[in-house]
């Protein structure tokens, strides 16, 4: 059954094009990790359940074990190695280490990017907000007090630039 | 986890999708947000031989507001249709779009590709089915428009044929003084719903029930309309007992099966529950107020 055509995939990661071709059955997660070695993006539940995978794609969060390659062709996508400039940690990042916003760090890149998505859309959200923002992402560490927290001081240090 | 292999397709119009479908034939399947699809062939429960993509189709995902009604094209997203200005003025859309699974599928998953999938727990049948929805569906021959009521044949089963995929819903807009709420319960953000309920009721100059609309999700092969218990409400003032009638019919209504979202019999309380507290939600809405409503679970 290989006989199936491959497809040739074409998108920018964090600002840069790559291109590989693949069966049509890559997923996209599996696409930044095995075809571009961007390993930042983890597989966790791999049923579109726990968001480990999220990533930016055109400006909003997917799950990107639930997305074949070829859907995502010419599109933008941010992974968490698209966000620190220069060796600088986002800000997001900062607060989730402050805060202890993280244990086993499994989860986190996926949290970073609901969050980035969240204070885009909304740059000074009420906890409940925070709370239905993140519920496609599945901490089994935290307890997610933490991560709410580490939230609630990104979207103020972001508010001060 | 991967999927049987498959050949990819990518439709620029829908007619080239149709004739796609026609010539890959019964092994073909179309693709559009793919939250449903893409898990059941990562289980290899589908295994398509092909799949005709139709995101890139351009304008299928607009919403309009034109003429009394709202249309959805069927790549609009539940997350577009969330925060749509026009789908603000009917509240019960924005319960249902706003709540569904979670952001990430919220930003992917479509509202044509929710009704063509017909799963017995999916959200927007249940929502759609309480007001004057109609599906346009496009075919190799042309266009023809069902009735949301006629759509569904049973479980994961529409009447859309062999080489039809859906175009657009349409919604009419409800008369004045009418107001719905749709509430999930559901165990996690990122799961289906144990038990859904859409109630959309239009009051009369004095304050009676004109017109009620009730139906249940989750609780059924398909989407389940309760006229009884809308009859309990029919021309009478809603007051509690008025309500708790709607609510015993509901549960009479309802036919769920156990499963590992809970029994029958708990699913049949819970239904009550639902209706019960949507007929209340839907009727402060008729009346004016603002009310906030949708899907409901653990640590929101």
């Amino acid at each position: 059954m290989s006989a199936v055509e491959k497809v040739n995939v074409r998108i920018r990661v964090n600002g840069e094009a790559r291109e590989a071709l693949v069966e049509p059955r890559t997923l996209l997660v599996d696409f930044l990790r095995e075809n571009l070695n961007l390993t930042g993006t983890h597989i966790g539940c791999d049923t579109t359940y726990c968001g480990a995978c999220t990533v930016l794609l055109n400006g909003r969060t997917v799950k990107s074990c639930t997305l074949f390659a070829p859907m995502a062709d010419g599109g933008e996508i941010t992974t968490v190695e698209g966000l620190s400039t220069d060796g600088a940690l986002h800000p997001v990042q900062n607060a989730f280490a402050e805060c202890h916003g993280l244990q086993c760090g499994y989860c986190t890149p996926g949290l970073l990017l609901s969050t980035v998505y969240l204070l885009k859309k909304n740059a000074k959200p009420s906890d409940k907000q925070i709370r239905k923002a993140i519920a496609g992402n599945t901490c089994r560490c935290t307890g997610y007090q933490n991560i709410i927290k580490a939230i609630r001081m990104a979207a103020g240090e972001m508010g001060k630039r | 986890m991967y999927a049987h292999p498959f050949a990819y397709h990518r439709a620029q119009s829908l007619g080239e999708a149709t004739k796609l479908l026609h010539q890959l034939g019964e092994e073909s399947r179309v693709i559009a947000g793919g939250q449903s699809l893409i898990p059941l062939m990562k289980m290899r429960l589908a295994r398509p031989a092909a799949l005709i993509d139709i995101n890139f189709i351009p304008r299928l995902s607009e919403i309009k507001n034109h003429n009394g009604e709202l249309r959805f094209g069927a790549l609009a997203r539940h997350a577009d249709i969330e925060v749509s200005e026009h789908v603000a003025e009917i509240p019960i859309l924005h319960d249902c779009a706003s709540g569904i699974a979670d952001v990430q599928v919220r930003n992917q998953g479509t509202i044509g590709g929710s009704l063509a999938e017909a799963d017995p727990s999916g959200d927007w049948a249940t929502t759609l089915l309480t007001l004057e929805t109609s599906v346009v569906c496009a075919g190799l021959e042309g266009e023809r428009v069902v009735p949301l009521d006629e759509f569904f044949k049973d479980a994961y089963t529409t009447v859309l044929g062999r080489e039809e995929l859906v175009r657009e819903v349409v919604v009419k807009k409800p008369a004045k003084n009418s107001g719905g709420a749709y509430l999930a319960f559901k165990r996690s953000a990122s799961v289906y719903a144990t038990g859904s309920a859409a109630v959309q009721i239009t009051l009369d100059a004095k304050d009676a029930c004109k017109e009620a609309r009730i139906v249940l999700g989750c609780v059924g092969l398909t989407a389940i309309r309760a006229k009884e218990a809308e009859a309990e409400l029919h021309g009478k003032k809603i007051d509690e007992r008025a309500i708790a009638r709607a609510a015993d019919a509901a549960r009479e209504a309802a036919e769920p099966q156990s499963d590992m979202r809970g029994s029958a019999d708990y699913k049949r309380a819970l239904i009550a529950a639902l209706v019960k507290r949507a007929i209340g939600i839907a009727v402060r809405r008729a009346r004016g107020e603002n009310v906030e409503a949708g899907h409901e679970y653990v640590g929101r």
